[in-house]
């Protein structure tokens, strides 16, 4: 259960932006979210709501983009999805992948604000 | 979006903070000539027990020592000092997993030159250890036999974290019918190529390969030293 650490972490980092550039009013956080980050989408809203209370970011949402599994296939050559998290081989030749493109995102993507 | 808003668009990671620690750490590792070995297991899969034992043989070839993290005692620390290495506890209190920064401020007293090999045994945990980089140089993951062939299955992330598999507990692989070849294949599924090591702390089945295995990534990891010294003795005795 780090969720609630990570979102300690996005409250760190909206208090920084909102000092720095000085009384935003964040109304929602953007995040990519990858499907191997480690971080479960659910206990991370659950967790939001906590460690957003009395902070920049009360009464704030938490907007969560999955980003699914992409792998490079050295077979292929290209970028494939992966067959599931339990089988990291390329999709359409299954020959076990060499790289992971993408899929472990934790990123703060955009502060939606008040106009 | 809702009406009357605006995006500032960023891209920052979350973990930005630990990875900026994690690379000063490495960077301060590399300097003072010390490879770091992490530990990563659910509670019980026997990190304790092989770090003892790898740190009671490496003690008499190398300096080594090691950092334990844990809940809440000092158990651990205890046990492992029995091998005569430095060995500093760090308690979590109620944190499911090491950071960059508990391992930063448990080695300000230590002095990394006078180490060669420094081990970081995380809290019992196969879930959050595998967002926080601690600077490591080689994570190993442990499954012991008890467990269940199909655990990388579920816990694809934290086997996809680590570079190397350990299978421990092989000395009861027969009484709990372990099938080898799926464990294997299920590394394999959630971590293509990944290297598996089976020990046995009771019956050192498997320790010598695994002790070799890290003598062999320290030396590649610092090849220059390494060969220059080696080209030196060569010297010296031709």
């Amino acid at each position: 259960m780090h969720e609630l650490s990570i979102a300690m972490g996005i409250v760190e980092m909206a208090e920084e932006e909102a000092e720095r550039r000085g009384g935003l009013h964040i109304v929602a956080v953007h995040l990519r979210l990858g499907q191997l980050s480690g971080v479960v989408k659910d206990a991370l809203l659950a967790s939001y709501q906590m460690a957003s209370e009395d902070t920049v970011l009360k009464g704030s949402r938490l907007v969560v983009q999955e980003v699914p599994v992409v792998l490079y296939c050295p077979q292929c050559d290209a970028q494939r999805p992966a067959s599931s998290l339990q089988w990291l081989c390329c999709s359409e030749c299954g020959n076990p992948a060499s790289e992971i493109v993408q899929g472990k995102e934790l990123v703060v993507v955009g502060w939606e604000v008040e106009q | 979006m809702s009406p009357g808003t605006r995006m500032i668009e960023v891209r920052q990671n979350i973990l930005k903070q630990n990875d900026l620690t994690a690379r000063a750490l490495r960077q301060r590792f590399h300097q003072a000539g010390v490879f770091v070995v992490s530990l990563v297991s659910s509670p019980g899969a026997g990190k304790t027990a092989l770090l003892e034992k790898t740190l009671t043989v490496l003690r008499n070839q190398c300096r080594v020592a090691a950092l334990v993290g844990d809940l809440a005692t000092e158990n651990d620390a205890v046990r492992l000092a029995r091998s005569q290495a430095p060995v500093k506890q760090i308690t979590t209190g109620t944190l499911c997993h090491l950071d960059a920064a508990m391992v930063q401020s448990a080695l300000e007293v230590w002095t990394l030159d006078e180490l060669d090999f420094l081990f970081i045994e995380n809290v019992g945990n196969l879930v959050c250890p595998s967002c926080y980089d601690l600077g490591e140089d080689l994570r190993l993951v442990l499954l012991s036999v008890t467990e269940g062939e199909d655990k990388p299955l579920k816990y694809p992330t934290i086997f996809n974290s680590a570079d190397v598999a350990v299978i421990t507990k092989i000395d009861l692989a027969t009484a709990v019918e372990f099938d080898s070849a799926a464990a294997n294949r299920n590394i394999q599924a959630v971590r293509p190529g990944m290297t598996v090591l089976n020990v046995s702390v009771k019956s050192s089945e498997g320790m010598e390969e695994y002790l070799e295995f890290l003598r062999l990534h320290r030396a590649a990891f610092r090849p220059n030293s390494e060969a220059h010294r080696n080209a030196g003795s060569a010297t010296s005795s031709g």
